[in-house]
C-alpha cells in the first residue's frame, strides 16, 4: 500500500515536470511569435540613433538569428542555472525584480487565499446546516452575485467609499508614500493591507462556500448521520463532529484547485490598489514588451499553480478512493 | 420534490425569458441611442447622475448611460464569439480524444497544461503575442477557457460510452468514428448550449479585466473595461459614478446570463438541476 502511494506520487511529480516543460516551450513560442521586436523595445527612444546594421549586431549577440529550438534550449539552460535574464522595464536582473516583489505579493495573495478558504468554508457550513432556510438563501444569493462581480470593480468601489469618501484607509501602495519599504511599521502595513485583502478575499469566497455547502449537504444525507440523529445527537454535534470532518477535505481540494484564480484576481487587485507586487510587474512587462520578465513570471505562476493542481488531484484520490481504481 | 415539477419548469422558463428580454433590450437600446451619447460635449462635463442623465457624464462630457449601453453590446459581441469559439474547441478536443487511449492521454495532458497557468497570465501572454486588439482578446479568451468545459464534456463522453446502446452498436461491429458521430455527439450537443451559457459570464468578465489592464480592446472603443480604467483616474477626485454604473450594468448582464443558463439547464436536464 505504501509503495503504491509512493509510486503514485512519483508518477504525479514526473507528470508535473513534463507539464512544466511543455508549458515553458509553449510560452516561449508564444512570446517569440509576438509582433513586439525585442531589439526595438530594448532601445526605446534611442532607436533614432541606431542603424539597421547595429540592430542586426545586437540581434546576433543575443542569438535572435538562431533557430527557435536553439534559442529555447539556451533560455531553458539559463533558467536552470538561475539566470533569468535582464528586465528592460526595471533596468535590473529579472531575479532581482522578482525577489524584491514576491514577498509583498505572497503576503497579499497567500493571506487572501487562506481567508477566503476559512470564510468560504464557514459560510458553506452555515448554509448547509440551515438548508432551505432564509440564511441559506441569503448566503447562496450572495455567492452567486459575488461570482458575477468583476473583482477590480469591487476594489474600485471600496477605494471610492473607504479611501476617498470616508478617508479610513490609504489610497494606494503597500506603505506610506515616500517612506522606504524597510521603515514601514507593522501597523502601517496592516492599514495598507486591509482593503486589497478584503477585495481579494471576497473574490475567492463564493466558489469555496458553494462547494462546501453542496458537500456538507451530501454528507448530512448519509446513513451514519441518520444513525447519529437517532442516537439523539444535536444538530451542532452532528455538524461539528461528522460534517466538518467529512466536508473539510473536499473544501481543501477546491481551495488548492483555485490557486490559479486567486493569482489572476491578484493581478487585477494589485493594479487597482497600486500594490507593488508581481501582478503590477506582469502588467508593466506586458505593456512595455519586457519578454524576459514576462517569461519568468509566467513560469513562476505555472510552477505554483500546477503544484496546487497536483495537490488537489491527489487529494481527490484521498477523498474518493474509487478514483484510484479507474486509472 | 419540494414543489410540483410543472411549477419549477414554468418558473425556469419565465426566468430564462426574462433574462433573454433584458439582454435583447440592452442591445436594442444601444442601437437606439446611436452615436449621440458617445460624442464629447465640453459644455456638460463631470455632471453627477441626475434624472436627465441617469449615469452622469465623464470628463469629456460624454453621457455615461449611452456609453455603458454601447460597452455592454461590445461585451456581448466579444462574449458570444469567445464563448462560442471556446465551446467548439472543447468539443473538438474531446471528440478527438475519444478515438483511443493515446489520444485521450494527449488530450488530458493538453487540458492540464492549459489549466496550469492563471487565466489572466495566459490571457496577457496571448494578447501580447497577438499584438492586442479585439480579435486578440476574443482568441485569448476562447483559447484560455475551453479546458474547464472540456473536462465536463469528457466526463459526459465516458458516461455515454458505457451506455448499453453504445455497447450494442459496438457489438454490431460499428467503427469508433461511427459511434462517436452517431451516438456520442448527439448527447454532447445539449451540453454545449449549457456550457456556452455558463462560459459566457467568465468570458465577459475576463474581457473586462484584460481591457482594464490595458491589453484588451482599443482605447477608442467604449468598452466597459476602458470606461473603468478611465474611471480609475477620477476616483481620487470623488467622481464615483464613473465607476459605479458601468460595473453595475456589467454585473446585471452577467447575472441575467446566469439566470438564463440555470433556467435552460433546468429545462434540458431536470435531474441535474436539483443539485
Amino acid at each position: 500500500m505504501k509503495s503504491q502511494t509512493l509510486f503514485l506520487v512519483a508518477r504525479r511529480l514526473l507528470r508535473l515536470c513534463a507539464l512544466i516543460v511543455a508549458v515553458a516551450f509553449a510560452v516561449f513560442v508564444l512570446l517569440k511569435a509576438s509582433p513586439f521586436d525585442p531589439v526595438n523595445a530594448y532601445l526605446g527612444p534611442a532607436i533614432a540613433h541606431v542603424g539597421p546594421e547595429q540592430k542586426m549586431q545586437i540581434a546576433s549577440i543575443w542569438g535572435l538569428d538562431r533557430p527557435l529550438y536553439e534559442q529555447f534550449l539556451r533560455w531553458a539552460g539559463n533558467l536552470l542555472t538561475g539566470n533569468l535574464g535582464y528586465s528592460i522595464t526595471y533596468n535590473t536582473a529579472v531575479s532581482e525584480v522578482i525577489g524584491s516583489r514576491i514577498a509583498t505579493s505572497l503576503i497579499l495573495t497567500g493571506l487572501a487565499w487562506l481567508c477566503s478558504g476559512i470564510l468560504g468554508f464557514g459560510l458553506g457550513l452555515i448554509a448547509a446546516a440551515w438548508e432551505g432556510h432564509a440564511i441559506d438563501r441569503i448566503i447562496r444569493l450572495y455567492c452567486y452575485i459575488l461570482a458575477a462581480t468583476p473583482t477590480f470593480w469591487l476594489g474600485m468601489l471600496m477605494l471610492a467609499l473607504f479611501s476617498v469618501r470616508l478617508g479610513w484607509t490609504p489610497i494606494c501602495c503597500a506603505g506610506p508614500i515616500g517612506v522606504p519599504a524597510d521603515d514601514v511599521s507593522f501597523l502601517q502595513r496592516i492599514h495598507h493591507l486591509i482593503l486589497p485583502l478584503t477585495a481579494l478575499t471576497l473574490f475567492g469566497v463564493a466558489q469555496i462556500a458553494l462547494h462546501s455547502r453542496a458537500k456538507l449537504i451530501e454528507v448530512l444525507q448519509s446513513d451514519f448521520i441518520i444513525l447519529a440523529r437517532a442516537q439523539g445527537a444535536t444538530r451542532a454535534d452532528i455538524i461539528l463532529r461528522h460534517g466538518v470532518r467529512n466536508a473539510a477535505l473536499p473544501a481543501l481540494t477546491v481551495l488548492f484547485a483555485t490557486i490559479g484564480e486567486i493569482f489572476g484576481g491578484a493581478i487585477l487587485a494589485e493594479q487597482v490598489f497600486a500594490w507593488p507586487g508581481l501582478g503590477r510587474a506582469t502588467v508593466e512587462a506586458g505593456i512595455r514588451g519586457d519578454v524576459a520578465l514576462l517569461l519568468a513570471i509566467a513560469m513562476l505562476t505555472t510552477l505554483i499553480v500546477s503544484t496546487g493542481n497536483m495537490i488537489a488531484d491527489m487529494l481527490y484520490r484521498v477523498v474518493d478512493p474509487r478514483l484510484k481504481e479507474r486509472r | 420534490m419540494k414543489k410540483t415539477s410543472v411549477n419549477g419548469r414554468i418558473r425556469a422558463l419565465l426566468s430564462a425569458l426574462f433574462a433573454l428580454s433584458v439582454i435583447i433590450l440592452i442591445s436594442v437600446s444601444a442601437w437606439y441611442a446611436g452615436e449621440t451619447g458617445i460624442r464629447a460635449d465640453f459644455a456638460s462635463r463631470n455632471i453627477p447622475p441626475s434624472l436627465s442623465q441617469w449615469f452622469g457624464t465623464d470628463q469629456m462630457g460624454r453621457d455615461m448611460f449611452a456609453r455603458t449601453m454601447h460597452g455592454l453590446t461590445l461585451s456581448l459581441r466579444v462574449g458570444v464569439l469567445a464563448a462560442g469559439l471556446s465551446v467548439i474547441i472543447a468539443l473538438t478536443v474531446v471528440l478527438l480524444s475519444g478515438f483511443g487511449k493515446l489520444a485521450d492521454s494527449i488530450g488530458g495532458f493538453v487540458t492540464d497544461a492549459m489549466l496550469s497557468m492563471p487565466h489572466l497570465v495566459l490571457l496577457i501572454l496571448i494578447s501580447f503575442a497577438l499584438g492586442g486588439g479585439t480579435g486578440a482578446v476574443i482568441i485569448a479568451v476562447a483559447v484560455s477557457h475551453w479546458p474547464r468545459f472540456a473536462r465536463i464534456l469528457r466526463a459526459e463522453l465516458i458516461q455515454v460510452r458505457a451506455a448499453p446502446w453504445v455497447e450494442a452498436s459496438r457489438g454490431f461491429g460499428k467503427s469508433r468514428s461511427f459511434i462517436l458521430i452517431n451516438h456520442i455527439l448527439p448527447h454532447l450537443l445539449p451540453q454545449m448550449l449549457v456550457g456556452f451559457l455558463l462560459m459566457f459570464p467568465h468570458a465577459i468578465l475576463h474581457e473586462a479585466g484584460l481591457t482594464f489592464l490595458g491589453f484588451g480592446l482599443e482605447p477608442s472603443r467604449p468598452a466597459i473595461g476602458i470606461m473603468l480604467s478611465e474611471a480609475m483616474k477620477s476616483i481620487m477626485a470623488g467622481r464615483w459614478w464613473l465607476a459605479l454604473f458601468p460595473g453595475m450594468s456589467l454585473l446585471m448582464m452577467v447575472l441575467c446570463f446566469d439566470l438564463l443558463a440555470s433556467g435552460i439547464r433546468r429545462l434540458i436536464s431536470p435531474r441535474e438541476a436539483q443539485t
